[in-house]
C-alpha cells in the first residue's frame, strides 16, 4: 500500500513461459493497456512453430517482448529490464536477454524437479537457488498455488483453474506498473460472455495478482511511465498484419473495386486472411483455396473480372505461385501478391523472421518477368504500403509484390490512424467501349505509362482473348515473331521502370545529406537502423539513414544519393540480397551487414558495425 | 440456364462466335468438331457474347478460347479451373466455360478440378479426353489405358488410369455427362444440358487425337461397333443398346447385368435411368471396363447425374448480404478507429 511510485522513461518486459501458458495473450493484453495510456511501444512476439511443443522444454518456450516508453522508440529493445519466467525453460532461454540487475519474476512452481529436468538443468541444480541469478533482482512467486487459492470458491477442475495463472501474472504486473485494468476486463467480458465460470476465474485471478502486489512487501517501488511525446493525433494500437489487411480494405473502398482474396493458410500470413474474413460487410470475398497455386489463380480470375485481386502467403507459398505470377505479368492485369517472409529455404523457420525472399521477388520467375516490389518497414507502415501496392497495381496494370516479414506482421505499435478523408482516392478506369474511330478492341495498345486498358467480361463490343503465350504488340494476338518478342520483353520492363515517375523520390530518414556513412535499409530493420543512427548522430557522427519502400523500381534519385557518402552500409536479415542489387544497379562499393539467425538485427550490433566503418 | 443473363438481340448465329484467328489443330483432330458444336449451341442459349468467358489451361485443346469470339483466357497448365473459380466468385452473372484436357484437368490440374466440383461453382467444364498428351507430342496421360506404349513408355505404361466420371462423383459433382466428338447431335445436346445445369457441370468428351492416339474411341464412335458398345442414357428410359435394340442392363441388387430382351425379359424389367439417383449414378460410372474384354459392359454416354445443390458463388453472395443486413455496410472510418483509441495533444 505504502509502496512509492517511481517515474521511469523506458521499460522492456519479456513475458516467457511454456507455449501452453498463455504468454502471447498476457503480452498482448499488457500491450493494449500500455497503448491506451499513451506510451510509445514496440513488441516482438516469438513463439515455437509447434502449437504444443513438448511441455516444459526449451523448444516449447513462447515469449512476448514489449518495449514501452515516454520517449519515441522504434524497436522492441535489444535487452530487457524485466523477465517474467513461468518455468525453468523460459528462464534458461531468456536470461541472456536480461540486463544486469534486471528484475526476474519467477513462478516457483515452474521450477520444480520435473520442470528443471525438462529444461535440461543438471540433476539437483536450480538456477533460482544456486547463484545463477545472483546479479539480478529475483522475486519468487508461487503463481500456481496463489491462483488456485484465489479460485477456491469456483466450481471448476484444477486444470481449468491453472489456465488462469497467466491472468494472475498480468494482474501483478498491472499493480507493478500502476495500471487501470479496465481494458482487460472489457476484453474478457467480450471473449467469455458465454462462459461465465471462465470469465469469473480470469477476473478473480487478475484481481488476486493485483492484490498480491499490494499485500506482499517485497517490492520497494511501483513504476510509472508517462505518456510519450508522439506527434499529435488520434492513436490506436495495431499489428503489422492487421494494418496490412486494413490497407487493402481502405484501398478497395477508395478505388471502389471489390476486394477478392485468394489464399492458402501459412504462417505468418494467415492473420491477413483471418482479418479480412471478419469484414465481409465491406463486400470482401475471401477464398481459402486448395493450395497457393489456386489462391493466386483465383485472384487472377477475380482481377480479370474487374475485382481487386489479392493473394497472401509466405516463402514456400511464394514458390508455388511463381508460374501464375508470370501469367499475371503476361496478362498485364492488376494483382497484389503479399509475401510475409519467414526463415527459409523450404519450410525453414516458420515462426522466425527473415528478409531472404527479395531476390526471389526480383528475379524468381521463368523468363524476363519484371514486377514492381515494395516493402513495409514497421507494423503501422503496412497500412500505407498495402494501399500503395494497390494503387500501383491498378494504375499500372501490373502484379505487385509486397514484402513484409514475420517480425513486422506480429509486432505492434501505436498507429496514428488516418481518416478516409485523408486518403487519396485511387482512380481506376475500365475501358467501357470502343473509342471514336476504333474498329476493333486492341487489348495491348498502351498509354503514356505503357499501360494497357482494363476491359472486363460483360462489356459488349470489347470481347477479346488473352493468355500466357507471347503477345503481338497492340493486338494481343499470339505471336512467335522474334522482333516482336524482344520488343515485348523490353516494353514490359520499361513499363515497370516507368513507375519510378509515379512514386516519391527517396528521402533520408535522418542524418546529413552527405557525409561518412549512409545506412541503407529496407523492411523490418527500420527501427534498429533508426535507433542506431540516432545514437551515433547524438555523438556527432556523420551517419545518415535511408529506408527503401520502393525496391523495384528504385526511386529516381537513389543513385545520386548513394554518391554523397564515403560508405554505404546495407544491413539485412539474410545473406546479402539488396546489396547485390544495389551494387549491380549503381556500381557502388556498398558494405553488407548480415544476420541470419531468425531474429531481428539489434541497435547495439549496428552501432558497433557503423562505428567500425567510421574508424 | 443461368437466371441472371438477358438474351442477346438480335439473334446470333454460329458464325458470330468464330474469330479471325486461323485454327491450328492438326487436320482431322476431334477438337474441330467440338469447336463447331460449341459455336452451334451458343446462339441457342441466348447468352450475349460479352457475358461468355472461356478459360482454358495448356494443351492442344486449350487453344480453344482463341477461336471463340467471346471473352477468353488461355492460361497456364492445369489452372483454368482455379482461375475460373475466382472469376465466377466475383462475377456470378457471367457464363463461365472451362476447356481442359485429360492432362491439364486430371494430371497437373487434378487437384483444382476436384475442388471446383465439390464447391459447385456454376461453370461448365469441357474435358477433352484424348487419352494422350497431344501438345507435348504423345506421352501417355492419366486416362491412358494400362500398358500403353508411347514415347515416354516404350515398354508400356504402368499407371492405372483414372475413371474421370467416377472421380467426379467422388468429388460430389452435381452434374456429370459424357459425349463424343464424332456424334455432333449428342454433343450439342450434352453441351446444352451442361449449360442449363445450375452448378458445376463436368462434360467428358471423347476426342480423337488422330496424330498420337488415333482410334482410341473408335469402338464407341464408329458405325459398325457403336450400337453394341455405346449405351445412350435417357432420363426415365430403360438402359437398352445393341444394333437391334435387343440388349439391356438390369440391376441384380447392386450388380448390373447385361440381358437379352425377349427371352422372358422386357423393357420394364430393365434398369430405368434416373439422373437424380446418386447411388445408381455411381454404378453407371463404373461401367468402364476394357472394351476388348469378353463379357464387358457397353460404355454409357449421356447425363449420368444431375442434382441441385447450392452453388458456391451464390452462397458467397448470400453470406455477404446476410452479414451486411446484420452488421450494416462496412464503415471505413470506424474500422480504422477500432475500439480503443487515445489522443495525443
Ligand atoms: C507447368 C507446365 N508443365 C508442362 C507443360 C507442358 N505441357 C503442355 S500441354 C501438356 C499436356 C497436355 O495434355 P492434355 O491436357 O491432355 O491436352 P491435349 O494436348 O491432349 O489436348 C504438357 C505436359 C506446360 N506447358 N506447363
Ligand atoms: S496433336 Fe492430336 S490433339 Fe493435338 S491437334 Fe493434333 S490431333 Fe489434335
Ligand atoms: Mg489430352
Amino acid at each position: 500500500m505504502s509502496v512509492p511510485t517511481r517515474v521511469i522513461d523506458d521499460v522492456v518486459i519479456k513475458f516467457a513461459g511454456d507455449s501452453g501458458d498463455g504468454m502471447q495473450l498476457t503480452g498482448s493484453q499488457f500491450t493494449n493497456n500500455t497503448a491506451l495510456i499513451g506510451n510509445d511501444l514496440s513488441t516482438f512476439p516469438d513463439f515455437p512453430a509447434e502449437i504444443r511443443a513438448p511441455q516444459g522444454t526449451v523448444p516449447g518456450v513462447s515469449g512476448y517482448q514489449l518495449h514501452f516508453s515516454s520517449n519515441r522508440i522504434f524497436t522492441p529493445g535489444d535487452s530487457c529490464d524485466v523477465l517474467v519466467a513461468m518455468n525453468a525453460a523460459a528462464l534458461k532461454v531468456n536470461l541472456k536477454m536480461l540486463k544486469k540487475g534486471g528484475i526476474i519474476i519467477a513462478n516457483t512452481d515452474g521450477f520444480d524437479t520435473k520442470n528443471l529436468r525438462l529444461a535440461n538443468y543438471p540433476e539437483g541444480a536450480n538456477p533460482l537457488e544456486d547463484g545463477t541469478v545472483s546479479g539480478y533482482e529475483l522475486y519468487k512467486i508461487d503463481v500456481t498455488k496463489l491462483t488456485r487459492e484465489a479460485l477456491k470458491d469456483i466450481q471448476m477442475g484444477v486444470k481449468e483453474k491453472d489456465r488462469a495463472k497467466n491472468m494472475f501474472v498480468l494482474g501483478f504486473l498491472y499493480w507493478l506498473y500502476n495500471r487501470d485494468m479496465q481494458s482487460t476486463f472489457s476484453f474478457l467480458h467480450d471473449k467469455f460472455s458465454s462462459k461465465p465460470e471462465i470469465l469469473e476465474s480470469n477476473i478473480k485471478a487478475i484481481q488476486a495478482g493485483y492484490n498480491f502486489g499490494d499485500t506482499i512487501e517485497a517490492f520497494t517501488s511501483r513504476y510509472k511511465v508517462e505518456k510519450a511525446k508522439l506527434p499529435a493525433g488520434n492513436y490506436r494500437g495495431i499489428t503489422g498484419n492487421t494494418a496490412l489487411a486494413y490497407g487493402l480494405i481502405a484501398a478497395s473502398q477508395m478505388s471502389s473495386l471489390p476486394l477478392f482474396l485468394g489464399t492458402y493458410p501459412i504462417t505468418p500470413a494467415s492473420d491477413i486472411l483471418h482479418e479480412l474474413a471478419r469484414h465481409k460487410n465491406f463486400g470482401i470475398r475471401t477464398f481459402q483455396a486448395e493450395d497457393e497455386i489456386a489462391g493466386i489463380s483465383a485472384a487472377i480470375g477475380a482481377a480479370y473480372g474487374g475485382s481487386l485481386g489479392v493473394t497472401t502467403t509466405s516463402g514456400p507459398g511464394m514458390a508455388l505461385k511463381t508460374e501464375a505470377m508470370g501469367l499475371a505479368v503476361m496478362l498485364e492485369i492488376p494483382l497484389v501478391i503479399v509475401n510475409i517472409q519467414r526463415g527459409g529455404p523450404s519450410t525453414g523457420l516458420p515462426t522466425k523472421t527473415e528478409q531472404s525472399d527479395l531476390l526471389q521477388a526480383y528475379y524468381g520467375r521463368n523468363g524476363e518477368c519484371p514486377m514492381p516490389v515494395i516493402s513495409t518497414a514497421t507494423p503501422s507502415d503496412c497500412f500505407d504500403v498495402a494501399y500503395e501496392a494497390v494503387r500501383i497495381a491498378v494504375q499500372h496494370m501490373t502484379p505487385v509484390i509486397l514484402l513484409s516479414d514475420g517480425y513486422i506482421a506480429n509486432g505492434s505499435e501505436p498507429w496514428r490512424y488516418p481518416q478516409s478523408k485523408d486518403l487519396q482516392p485511387i482512380e481506376v478506369t475500365f475501358k467501357k467501349q470502343l473509342a471514336e474511330g476504333e474498329e476493333k478492341y486492341l487489348p495491348y495498345q498502351r498509354d503514356e505509362k505503357l499501360v494497357r486498358p482494363w476491359a472486363v467480361p460483360g462489356t459488349a463490343g470489347l470481347e477479346h482473348r488473352i493468355g500466357g503465350l507471347e503477345k503481338e504488340a497492340i493486338t494481343g494476338n499470339v505471336s512467335y515473331d522474334p522482333d516482336n518478342h524482344e520488343a515485348m520483353v523490353k516494353t514490359r520492363e520499361a513499363k515497370v521502370d516507368l513507375i519510378a515517375d509515379y512514386i516519391p523520390e527517396q528521402t533520408l530518414d535522418s542524418g546529413p545529406e552527405q557525409g561518412d556513412v549512409l545506412v541503407l535499409g529496407w523492411g523490418s530493420t527500420y527501427g534498429a537502423i533508426k535507433s542506431a543512427a540516432a545514437e551515433l548522430q547524438e555523438q556527432g557522427k556523420s551517419v545518415a539513414h535511408a529506408h527503401l519502400r520502393y525496391l523495384r523500381p528504385f526511386p529516381r534519385n537513389l543513385g545520386a544519393m548513394l554518391q554523397n557518402y564515403k560508405h554505404i552500409l546495407v544491413p539485412e536479415i539474410n545473406n546479402g540480397q539488396l546489396i547485390k542489387i544495389i551494387r549491380d544497379k549503381f556500381l557502388v562499393d556498398a558494405k553488407a551487414y548480415n544476420k541470419i539467425k531468425g531474429v531481428p538485427i539489434t541497435r547495439t550490433e549496428l552501432v558497433s558495425v557503423i562505428s567500425e566503418l567510421l574508424a | 440456364m443461368s437466371d441472371t443473363l438477358t438474351p442477346a438481340s438480335p439473334a446470333l448465329t454460329a458464325k458470330d462466335f468464330a474469330t479471325d484467328q486461323e485454327v491450328r489443330w492438326c487436320p482431322g483432330c476431334g477438337d474441330y468438331s467440338i469447336l463447331k458444336q460449341v459455336q452451334t449451341i451458343l446462339p441457342q442459349t441466348g447468352l450475349p457474347r460479352e457475358n461468355i468467358v472461356i478459360i482454358s489451361g495448356i494443351g492442344c485443346s486449350s487453344r480453344f478460347p482463341y477461336y471463340m469470339n467471346t471473352y477468353g483466357m488461355h492460361s497456364i497448365h492445369g489452372r483454368a479451373t482455379a482461375i475460373a473459380s475466382g472469376l465466377k466468385a466475383t462475377r456470378p452473372e457471367l457464363s463461365v466455360w472451362i476447356v481442359t484436357g485429360d492432362g491439364d484437368g486430371l494430371s497437373i490440374g487434378g487437384n483444382h478440378t476436384i475442388h471446383l466440383l465439390r464447391r459447385n461453382f456454376n461453370v461448365n467444364i469441357l474435358l477433352f479426353n484424348n487419352q494422350i498428351y497431344g501438345l507435348t507430342k504423345g506421352q501417355y496421360s492419366p486416362t491412358s489405358e494400362e500398358h500403353k506404349v508411347t514415347k515416354s513408355t516404350p515398354a508400356g505404361s504402368l499407371d492405372h488410369p483414372f475413371n474421370p466420371l467416377a472421380l467426379a462423383m467422388g468429388a460430389d459433382a452435381s452434374f456429370i455427362a459424357r459425349s463424343m466428338d464424332r456424334d455432333p447431335k449428342h454433343l450439342q445436346q450434352m453441351l446444352l444440358r451442361a449449360n442449363g445445369h445450375n452448378g458445376a457441370s463436368l462434360l467428358e468428351i471423347y476426342q480423337n487425337c488422330n496424330i498420337f492416339n488415333d482410334g482410341a474411341f473408335e469402338i464407341f464412335t464408329e458405325k459398325g461397333s457403336k450400337p453394341e458398345e455405346a449405351l445412350f442414357l435417357e432420363h426415365g428410359q430403360p438402359l437398352i443398346f445393341g444394333a437391334d435394340k435387343n440388349k439391356g442392363i438390369r440391376l441384380d441388387g447392386y450388380k448390373p447385368v447385361v440381358v437379352n430382351l425377349g427371352e422372358g425379359m422386357n423393357a420394364d424389367d430393365l434398369w430405368i435411368h434416373d439422373e437424380t439417383d446418386f447411388f445408381k449414378a455411381q454404378i453407371l460410372t463404373r461401367l468402364f471396363d476394357d472394351p476388348t474384354r469378353q463379357g464387358h459392359f457397353p460404355r454409357p454416354f449421356g447425363v449420368f447425374y444431375a442434382a441441385d445443390r447450392a452453388t458456391y458463388e451464390n452462397s458467397m453472395s448470400l453470406q455477404i448480404e446476410e452479414i451486411i443486413a446484420k452488421k450494416g455496410k462496412g464503415n471505413l472510418d470506424s474500422l480504422l478507429q477500432g475500439k480503443e483509441t487515445w489522443v495525443i495533444e
